[in-house]
């Protein structure tokens, strides 16, 4: 294992859930510093030379690789933007796991602006698996993802996006480009408690012929958090595309679900669908009528929502 | 043997109050399966929901194997013994059907319970109990949970609402199974129907808040 610290490791495997050298090809990067970065046979890993980030080029026909790039801050007041761009080649199926996990125990704000852009050849599979997550006793971890794709033809892309748990501040950017043919799902589960905020913004654009997008978005808000969501589907042509977001509001917490629709087309078909609430106490004797306490049915139902 | 004294129940409606429950009196005795019919709006449910803690009376005592258990919460009585399948199933998000049934049973590992009640686990296992199945499959997933739970006390509640005539059959077959295989349970069923009051030891009849 690289040399981390205690905490170190916990963030990483909370965030990629590994807790040494993972298989494959991948970057470490721990407080704005690469600690470990590893190319394959198909998986090259580049660091950029004008800015901070990394070039991943995977060739054509690699099947079945996977790529590790987590981020860990666990320096006070580090603030860092960081760049990586993915290029996978035709016919590729990969598992990329990014993600990152923030300990904060100064005065000064933690942040990671990490900005991911994705060019998908043709016939692609990719799944991309993203968690965010803070801990430590300061307040001041702030995680802003700007997560943009472009998807060429017959290519599919699975985003799975997460905030566990603890981040302050978060503003999220989520932007895709399909062609003909392509298929996007983006699940995005999100927590928020205390006095956190996040803001995410979906917009995918179906530009080319039977492109089909699905976005599902879950969460929980607790506490006085304040949570924000724009989900937006352009359909430019004969297309599918369908959103859903769903959230749970507790205690005095605030959620605003903005989905909206843009059909370009006569044969675009887009469905949208919103809805926000809180726990119904149906739910809660119900599982009580089967012996979980009242707090451990609310543990139930919010862990079973954003599984 | 569970006992209700005196069990009184009322809501008030703007100035009005409505008697619900006027002073029911009974005892359950283990091995027994008992039927409680009536009217709509005679008051069975609210009688069910007051033995399983959902409900509090305004007056009465309920006796659970000699100690009053008239102040414990819906837990406490699930724990003690008591299960309550409910007439209108919840729909949840985020909760699958192997959720419910290892809550019910923390060691449910071959979720019979599904088969019995006609629904294949390859099938329904992992999806969530939500408003995506039909109203006969959710109340088929809630008598699998109250037999997974396996309490002492079984109270089904119009099991037979929403349930194809098919399944309504194999019903009749699971009630009949479960009181020849447990002398020491008591069923009660909420019913309007002829066949299972027929396979019922007593039929109570609720009427105007009175047995």
């Amino acid at each position: 294992m690289m040399d981390l610290d205690e905490i170190e490791k916990d963030l990483l495997k909370q965030v990629a859930d590994i807790s040494g050298i993972p298989a494959g090809a991948y970057n470490f990067r721990v407080n704005g510093k690469s600690i470990g970065r590893k190319s394959t046979v198909n998986i090259d890993v580049k660091p950029k030379t004008t800015k901070s980030g990394i070039d991943v080029f995977i060739k054509a026909n690699t099947k079945k690789d996977v790529v590790h790039i987590p981020v860990i801050l666990s320096k006070s007041g580090h603030k860092e933007t960081v760049y990586n761009d993915f290029y996978i080649g035709d016919n590729s199926e990969v598992t990329i796991v990014a993600g990152c996990g923030i300990y904060n125990c100064g005065v000064q704000n933690s942040i990671h602006d990490g900005v991911h852009v994705f060019h998908v050849g043709k016939n692609c599979k990719v799944k991309y698996i993203e968690k965010h997550y803070g801990t430590g006793p300061s307040q001041g971890k702030i995680l802003n993802p700007t997560t943009k794709l472009h998807l060429d033809e017959s290519s599919y892309v699975e985003l799975e996006l997460e905030q566990i748990a603890g981040v302050d501040s978060t503003n999220r950017l989520t932007q895709a480009t399909l062609q003909k043919d392509a298929k996007i799902e983006i699940i995005e589960k999100l927590l928020t408690h205390g006095r956190q905020t996040a803001k995410s913004n979906i917009k995918v654009i179906l530009n080319g012929k039977n492109s089909t997008a699905n976005i599902v978005s879950r969460s929980v808000a607790r506490d006085i958090s304040k949570q924000d969501f724009k989900l937006h589907i352009v359909g430019k042509t004969t297309c599918r595309g369908h959103s859903e977001c769903d959230a749970i509001i507790m205690d005095k917490a605030k959620v605003i679900a903005t989905p909206s629709l843009d059909a370009k087309s006569l044969n675009a078909e887009l469905i949208h669908e919103a809805a926000i609430g809180k726990i119904a106490g149906a739910e809660i004797n119900k599982l009580m009528t089967l012996g979980l306490t009242s707090t451990e049915a609310e543990a139930q139902i919010i862990n079973g929502f954003l599984k | 043997m569970l006992e209700l004294k005196n069990i009184h129940f009322s809501i008030k409606d703007s100035d009005r109050k409505h008697h619900i429950l006027n002073g029911i009196s009974t005892k359950f005795k283990p091995g027994e399966l008992v039927v409680i019919t009536g009217p709509n709006g005679s008051g069975k449910s609210t009688f069910a929901e007051i033995i399983m803690g959902l409900k509090k009376p305004s007056q009465g005592q309920i006796i659970l194997n000699g100690e009053d258990i008239s102040s414990k919460n819906i837990t406490e009585r699930a724990n003690l013994g008591i299960s309550y399948a409910f007439q209108q199933p919840i729909a949840f998000k985020g909760v699958t059907v192997r959720d419910l049934l290892q809550i019910a049973k923390p060691k449910n590992r071959d979720f019979e319970e599904l088969e019995i009640v006609g629904l294949a686990k390859t099938e329904y296992l992992d999806r969530e109990v939500n408003k995506t199945l039909s109203g006969g499959e959710l109340k088929r997933i809630e008598i699998a949970t109250i037999l997974a739970k396996d309490s002492q006390i079984m109270i089904f509640d119009e099991p037979e609402a929403g349930i194809d005539i098919w399944s309504f059959d194999n019903l009749i077959q699971v009630f009949k199974k479960l009181r020849s295989k447990n002398k020491d349970k008591i069923i009660i069923i909420i019913s309007h129907q002829k066949p299972i009051m027929d396979i019922a030891d007593r039929v109570l009849l609720l009427k105007k808040g009175k047995l």
